[in-house]
């Protein structure tokens, strides 16, 4: 053999080795992640206690018109819904869960103050809201719309909505009519919010099927999405503004916030420091979208700042201040799915005021979990950052039979072809990214998921979840309202040796609820944003009062609230471990 | 068509790898302008610079041909489109790249390589990787009129490469095995089509399944492969609407897969039989 023959065999076997190497470095690095991380020294624990405290609650989906039977599991996937109010004003948080099936009740929850719950909805008039031909409850937000000191509720859905004006504590009436917000549509998404700081919250409602569709009795089986990633043919999101009188006018025209795309969420906070509440809509089948308040009544949708062009799935939208900058970032969750489809979910830390942009810095167990709906920041185990809570799974029914490859088979095509429900292959007893675990991505310098290790191995198919201190001791509980399943509780066990504060909002020039007020919290050289929202998340909303953890703090350097009525107050020395309750200034 | 240099001089003709070269960056341009297909430019450059860099070692180190940077280019161009990873993954576009041309260089029979470069790359990384690696979930929008511009220019070019034949015969026959595939399991006719107006397919159809490197010597017998693929094709979907588990790895991207079964074999088989006639 010459020197060149054996030199040429010498580069095919190198070339051979390098070549078996790459396909051995795609078969490691390609493995599948693990069930989230063993941690031993978590500091908390979560147990879900919701049987053994009376809530005995259970969701079920809407029917649907016949015609939609090849895909009414996908089509009806949404519905749960959990909100806490506290309806009674006892202080002790109260919770409200949706139904959808016609004839299932809501559930409306009394806390007794004692860890147990009891069920109030049939008494308060708001259990049985699901009526064929009124419609099927989707979620509810609640506020002090009348500012009378009581907190009403709107619950939105598909068909009529409606809002209940808070009688006496115990009692509500519909004036839906009378206000003026009964109005058609078919909607996953509402919150409220005082978009003009007049003192009066406004509603801002989502559309996602066109209103002009009876989801129970269709014209046309041409209702869904007319493109898989810019969809624009949604129903039209509409503003509500409320003339102060217990009506609203709907102003979604003069104020320019009518989109069409296919809203699934939405949340309010002042993201441009400028001291107006804007709006961040987290859209299925498109990209998310800002509108920032222009102070004048209109709002400008935000153009080149990384969201027009990220097109994704948007189920839910959760504010929180990631990196303790004093600013509010958003975690949006998207769709990932073993082969089919990577979207990611986005978590966009908020750059507006430096560099006009929000930079999506989700990765590994941010980025990916699973079919993901409701998401929430809070400090579960009060080391004084913001953790992350995601639930997920779609559709979990047959466990051997998958409608993935079904959908593929659309998903890609041209938009006409989907567009009709009819087209779509019958989804039958698949399951759809079925039987997925929920997140908890705990902040250890990364997001770290330790939901096995923290309690959380349930496999339902989570749509909402909520924070709130259920028992007034200084922690956050974690509520999950469940698709065709029961609601979860997950009592917060936390080591008593970390330092919290809470801090309870009362309007008096801004609306009662304090509804867009903004807290900052110094602490340990950490700066703390937080909102008091008007639902936020997927189809949820949190308690009202803020809660901070501080670690081993023991002291709050500075504390400022600034109220939607562009009252800045300074708040004196606050002592830690305790709820503090503050009352709006009259004047600056 | 063809030019008489004796009669009218020396003219300029274009080659058929040139407008497949135009088409495939056409599709890059548009896609990424209207839709921000890549999700990231850091893709495009790891999976370009690795089927570049891979062309240009491979053919120094193994000495026996030219390096071609043209088809290193469609490969890495297509890789980019094609791939759709986990959020923040690079490793996917630089490995497939080597892959890729890995497999032009390594896995060869009488001098020929057997797969197309991408569609092994793909193949591999969506059998051994699929937890992290997906295929092409944007979708140009779903519209008609980017599907109208992209066909049309395709078909031409496709007419003018003299692949069309091989373009047509799988288009046929997928077709008509989406009207039996509707007669055997009830699904709508429009569901079983649907996929192949997506841009996918437009990728697999103008790129992969008439790569002149891949396909068989005879004109009869490229049409032959192009039904098999789709015959193999129709299979994988069959077993996909069964929901049979362990072939779940094949339901990601039926066409893809299918070439990446057949076409290796039928080049193998095309091979040894050319071998044959001229031993």
């Amino acid at each position: 053999m010459s020197s060149a023959s054996r030199g040429g065999t010498t580069a095919r076997i190198v070339a051979g080795v390098l070549f078996v190497g790459a396909i051995s470095a795609v078969a490691v690095l390609g493995r599948p992640a693990g069930a989230g991380e063993e941690v031993s020294d978590l500091g908390f624990r979560l147990s879900e206690t919701a049987a053994e405290r009376g809530i005995d609650f259970r969701h079920q989906s809407t029917t649907l018109d016949p015609r939609l039977d090849n895909v009414a599991p996908h089509v009806a996937g949404i519905g749960a819904s959990v909100a806490v109010t506290d309806y009674d004003g006892d202080g002790w948080s109260d919770l409200y869960f949706t139904s959808s099936r016609f004839g299932t009740p809501n559930g409306l929850y009394r806390n007794r103050g004692d860890g147990s719950f009891e069920s109030a909805g049939a008494g308060a008039g708001l259990a049985d809201l699901n009526e064929e031909g009124v419609g099927a409850s989707m979620g509810s937000v609640w506020g002090d719309y009348d500012n009378d000191g009581r907190e009403d509720v709107f619950v939105y859905g598909w068909g009529y909505q409606r809002l209940f004006r808070n009688v006496d504590g115990t009692r509500f009436e519909d004036v839906s009519a009378a206000s003026g917000l009964r109005v058609w549509m078919n909607s996953n998404a509402a919150i409220w919010l005082d978009y003009d700081a007049d003192g009066h919250l406004d509603l801002y409602l989502a559309g996602y099927f066109r209103s002009d569709i009876d989801m129970w009795n269709l014209e046309s089986t041409r209702i869904m999405q007319n493109s898989f990633e810019f969809a624009t043919n949604g129903g039209r999101n509409r503003l509500f503004r409320s003339r102060g009188d217990g009506t609203f006018e709907d102003v979604t025209e003069a104020a320019g916030v009518g989109s069409t795309r296919w809203t699934l969420a939405v949340a309010s906070a002042d993201f441009d420091e400028d001291g107006l509440p804007d709006l961040y809509l987290a859209n299925d089948y498109g990209p998310e979208e800002l509108y920032l308040n222009r102070g004048d009544g209109t709002f400008e949708l935000a153009d080149g700042i990384g969201l027009s062009d990220d097109s994704k799935s948007g189920m839910s939208v959760a504010l929180g201040d990631v990196h303790n900058r004093g600013r509010l970032d958003v975690f949006v969750t998207n769709i990932s799915e073993r082969g089919y489809l990577f979207q990611g979910n986005n978590l966009r830390i908020n750059h507006l005021v430096e560099a006009n942009e929000f930079q999506n810095v989700a990765r590994g167990v941010l980025a990916d979990a699973g079919w993901a709906w409701g998401a929430q920041f809070g400090d579960l185990d009060n080391d004084g950052f913001q953790d992350l809570y995601i639930v997920n799974g779609f559709i979990s029914a047959d466990r051997e039979r998958d409608y993935w490859y079904g959908m593929s088979k659309v998903a890609g095509a041209q938009g006409a072809i989907f567009e009709d429900a009819r087209t779509w292959p019958p989804i039958g007893d698949a399951s759809l990214s079925g039987y997925e675990r929920s997140r908890l991505l705990l902040r250890r310098g990364e997001f770290v998921d330790v939901a096995e290790s923290a309690g959380v191995s349930d496999d339902l198919d989570g749509r909402a979840v909520a924070f709130a201190d259920l028992e007034n001791r200084g922690v956050l509980d974690v509520i999950v309202a469940n698709q065709n399943g029961p609601p979860l509780l997950y009592r917060n066990e936390i080591a008593p040796v970390r330092r919290w504060i809470q801090i309870e909002l009362e309007g008096r020039v801004s609306n009662r609820s304090a509804i867009g007020a903004e807290v900052i919290v110094e602490f340990g050289g950490a700066r703390q944003r937080q909102v008091v929202a008007g639902g936020l998340g997927f189809a949820s909303q949190n308690q009202r009062r803020l809660h901070f953890g501080l670690g081993d703090v023991d002291r709050v350097e500075r504390a400022v609230v600034r109220w939607p009525s562009g009252i800045e107050q300074e708040l004196g020395d606050l002592e830690v471990d305790r709820l503090h309750r503050v009352v709006e200034p009259e004047t600056p | 068509m063809t030019t008489d240099s004796a009669t009218s001089g020396p003219r300029f003709r274009l080659n058929p790898k040139h407008l497949i070269i135009f088409l495939i960056t056409l599709i890059l341009v548009l896609g990424e302008l209207r839709y921000s297909i890549l999700g990231g430019y850091e893709r495009l450059v790891a999976t370009l610079g690795s089927c570049l860099a891979t062309e240009a070692l491979l053919a120094r180190m193994l000495g026996d041909r030219k390096p071609s940077y043209s088809s290193a280019y469609i490969s890495g161009i297509s890789l980019a489109l094609l791939i759709k990873p986990q959020a923040g993954l690079l490793w996917p576009f630089w490995l497939g790249g080597i892959l890729s041309i890995g497999s032009k260089y390594v896995l060869r029979v009488h001098g020929r390589h057997l797969w197309n470069p991408s569609n092994f790359g793909i193949g591999v990384l969506v059998i051994l990787a699929s937890g992290s690696v997906a295929i092409l979930s944007h979708q140009w929008g779903n519209e008609l009129a980017t599907n109208l511009v992209i066909w049309t220019l395709g078909l031409v070019i496709a007419g003018r490469a003299r692949v069309l034949h091989v373009t047509l015969s799988y288009l046929g026959a997928f077709l008509a095995l989406a009207g039996l595939r509707t007669l055997l399991t009830g699904a709508p006719l429009l569901a079983e089509i649907a996929p192949v107006t997506g841009p996918m397919y437009q990728l697999f159809i103008f790129f992969m399944i008439t790569d002149p490197r891949t396909t068989v010597g005879t004109r009869g017998g490229r049409i032959a492969v192009a039904v098999i693929v789709a015959v193999v094709e129709a299979l994988i979907r069959l077993a996909g609407d069964a929901g049979i588990g362990f072939l779940t790895p094949l339901y990601y991207s039926p066409p893809i897969m299918a070439l990446f079964i057949v076409g290796p074999i039928a080049m193998w088989w095309d091979l040894r039989r050319r071998a044959r006639a001229t031993a």
